[in-house]
């Protein structure tokens, strides 16, 4: 095995070719905390795969507006679009996801039109559907599984909403089906239900005390709409714990692989190194870690110390002063190198069994297939 | 002029305003900015409190300190004296305050909680969450004490990321559907008191590459057409060009001569022969060209920032990273471009 500059000899490379190019694998989750080229590396391996023989479709959740026209992706409109210009055998399709479509459609199927109508107008359902970011997360893996469920891609590849945290991503669909199906939701549904059996009493009892808390912190009105809501939400879905759940199990199966996508900084190497080990505890299969962004030199045979030192050579002495200044600039490459170095190496040692592929920084954003493609080499290139 | 206290040597740009709300695109330094500005306002002896609503626990992070509770507490002194406290807000102790201060019914709320009402309160209703969070924040920058002046001079927030912040900021539309009328109503009318007011400022934070710049010009105007006050650009990481602008224009259409260079190599005792200056030299040169290209690309950004009228202030690189000495130079740079 080659060993890279700077590298460390015993981490495993990441081998994104072998992954996508196994038949076997039908879903690609990319992830990581935000601002570290996850969407970009979702549709890079998406092209990359698809030139190279799979019908991918890649489900983005917020791309950056260049990034979704590098794709030739204009509008968002919830239905993968085909991307043109892919060369190869396979296709590529592309997507972003509406969530509040896709939550409508949901309703749509499963309600009659009379309650649907209910649940869509209901204030509740218009702020639950648009603006609570557990809903993207939610509808996203509901998109996953649709696409997944078509059988028209061999390879479905989703990029992440950009949470908070890496880890809301997995939290979010169990909380809102948690919720739905929770405690709450049944006090709010149904308090005549309660009583009767003992397990109940104390629950009844606190009832008084919760309704009145709860009056006075929402208002009557509010707490009527709620309850018209939920029980119109609770008649339709049953059970969408269970739906979550499958969505998990999806997850789970052999044939989805997780890349964890991080730069090397600080929090974003932590966000990895959480969310690494909060997948090996969920059983959910990692492929490995993407570190976007490293910076390199072209010259890294010149150390930073021999760079500055000669620097100041030259600048206690004078007359080189461009030599001086190209010096000064290559220390300060190399120092940032060292830094980024570091950091990869804390994750690798708490981590030493996790593949990664490193990816050089580059000093423009994507702004067309070609820079997707090259994007795609440099995965492929570890 | 008010009393000795608040007489300052100089003006800065942001005088008046007591609320500082710092947001940023994910990767861009948002809480070591909110940091930064925190101690460069309690610079001189004011009394300053730093706020994260996330429960990221970012602050204890770049201050090098354990977890914080859910409790004001300083936890750094400003140069000349001036004190820094920091609060990190819970959605569900933040829930249990309200209850408590406007109805005496902290019983109720622990009730609430184990029934999961704050998982109601950030599933259902992300608004009403909001509205804790914005309203313990602004609580804090309204509190006085018993001779009537506020207690704290300024007030920080590390808000949520650029593509949330005017949802959360505007509160008072953000609940409008849910409630017209009603105690969360008008909790939430007066925390728009505070937030749409001259006394707030809401701060960007960016990097100067296209998509952190682009979704600051987008979160600007969406900030400006909510009504919300817009505050300065904050461009982090900025890496200095020791080059000076011709080599710079050469180099980014490809053309730099590594020529001289060998030769300043040479100089340097860095080659042992000729061909290997010039090996080193042809490396160097291809660092200069990308570096060049790249300094172009920031420019181009600076561009696009300042042609959107806000003040912009440049926060460098720091060589060793984030650390606490790295921070107080943050804080510096602040205050002597009159940020602070």
């Amino acid at each position: 095995m080659s060993e890279r500059p700077g590298g460390h000899r015993d981490v495993p490379v990441l081998d994104l070719d072998a992954i996508i190019d196994d038949p076997g694998t039908r879903i690609i989750v990319c992830c990581g905390s935000g601002g570290v080229g996850k969407t970009t590396t979702a549709a890079a391996l998406g092209l990359r795969a698809a030139e190279r023989g799979r019908a991918a479709v890649v489900l983005t959740v917020d791309p950056a507006r260049r990034l979704a026209q590098s794709m030739g992706l204009t509008e968002l409109d919830n239905v993968p679009r085909p991307v043109e210009d892919v060369t190869g055998d396979g296709t590529l399709h592309a997507m972003m996801l509406d969530m509040k479509r896709t939550f409508d459609e949901i309703i749509e199927a499963h309600a009659d039109p009379e309650r649907a109508r209910q649940i869509l107008t209901n204030p509740f359902y218009q702020s639950l559907s648009s603006s609570f970011s557990g809903t993207q997360e939610y509808m996203a893996m509901e998109k996953l599984g649709q696409l997944r469920r078509s059988g028209e891609w061999d390879l479905i590849i989703v990029d992440t909403p950009p949470s908070r945290s890496a880890l809301d991503f997995l939290d979010a669909p169990e909380r809102l089906g948690r919720f739905l199906d929770g405690r709450l939701i049944r006090v709010l549904t149904a308090p005549a239900k309660a009583g009767g059996r003992s397990a109940f009493k104390l629950f009844n009892a606190g009832f008084g005390l919760i309704a009145g808390a709860m009056t006075k912190l929402l208002g009557a009105q509010v707490l009527k709409d709620l309850q018209t809501f939920v029980s119109a939400l609770d008649a339709v879905f049953g059970g969408f714990r269970a739906r979550a759940e499958q969505t998990y199990r999806l997850l789970q199966a052999p044939g989805t692989a997780f890349v964890v996508v991080a730069a090397p900084e600080r929090d974003a190497m932590r966000e990895a190194s959480y969310f690494v080990e909060r997948l090996a505890e969920e059983r959910m299969p990692l492929a490995g870690v993407v570190i976007n962004r490293v910076h390199r030199s072209p010259a890294e045979g010149l150390s930073a110390a021999r760079s500055a030192a000669a620097a100041e050579e030259l600048e206690s002495r004078g007359g080189h002063d461009l030599a001086a200044a190209v010096l000064r600039l290559h220390t300060g490459r190399m120092q940032l190198a060292a830094r980024e170095h570091r950091e990869r190496e804390h994750f690798v040692t708490a981590h030493p069994t996790v593949p990664v592929a490193e990816v050089p920084a580059m000093w423009e954003d994507v702004h067309d297939l070609e820079g997707l493609r090259q994007v795609g080499k440099l995965l492929a290139a570890q | 002029m008010g009393s000795l206290r608040d007489v300052r040597a100089r003006d800065t740009d942001w005088d008046g305003v007591r609320l500082h709300v710092v947001t940023g695109k994910g990767g861009t330094g948002k809480t070591t900015v909110a940091a930064a500005l925190a101690l460069a306002l309690a610079a001189g002896g004011r009394k300053v409190l730093l706020v994260e609503v996330e429960g990221r626990q970012g602050i204890a992070q770049v201050f090098d300190l354990p977890p914080l509770p859910y409790e004001e507490r300083r936890i750094a002194v400003a140069p000349d004296g001036g004190d820094v406290h920091a609060l990190s807000i819970d959605p569900e102790e933040a829930m249990l305050d309200y209850l408590e201060m406007f109805y005496g019914m902290r019983r109720a709320g622990k009730a609430l909680t184990k029934m999961g009402v704050v998982d109601f309160a950030t599933t259902i209703a992300p608004g009403f969450r909001d509205v804790l969070v914005t309203g313990k924040t602004t609580e804090a920058v309204r509190r006085k004490n018993k001779d009537g002046r506020r207690v704290y001079d300024a007030v920080v927030l590390d808000a949520p990321p650029t593509g949330r912040i005017t949802r959360f900021l505007n509160v008072t539309n953000e609940v409008a559907g849910l409630a017209r009328v009603g105690p969360i109503k008008n909790h939430a009318d007066l925390v728009n008191g505070v937030v749409a007011s001259p006394e707030t400022a809401v701060h960007f934070v960016t990097l100067l590459e296209e998509m952190p710049v682009q979704e600051t010009l987008d979160g600007l105007a969406e900030l400006t057409a909510a009504g919300l006050p817009p505050g300065g650009i904050f461009t982090n990481m900025v890496r200095e060009s020791l080059l000076p602008a011709s080599v710079l224009d050469a180099a980014a259409g490809g053309r730099f001569d590594p020529a001289e260079l060998a030769l300043g190599l040479k100089a340097a005792g860095l080659a042992d022969g000729a061909s290997d200056a010039a090996a080193v030299a042809e490396a160097l040169a291809e660092e200069i060209v990308e570096h060049a290209r790249r300094t172009a690309l920031e420019q181009r950004e600076r561009e696009s920032l300042d042609a959107s009228g806000r003040p912009r202030y440049e926060l460098p690189l720091l060589a060793d990273g984030v650390d606490l000495a790295g921070l107080y130079e943050l804080a510096e740079s602040i205050r002597n471009q009159g940020a602070a």
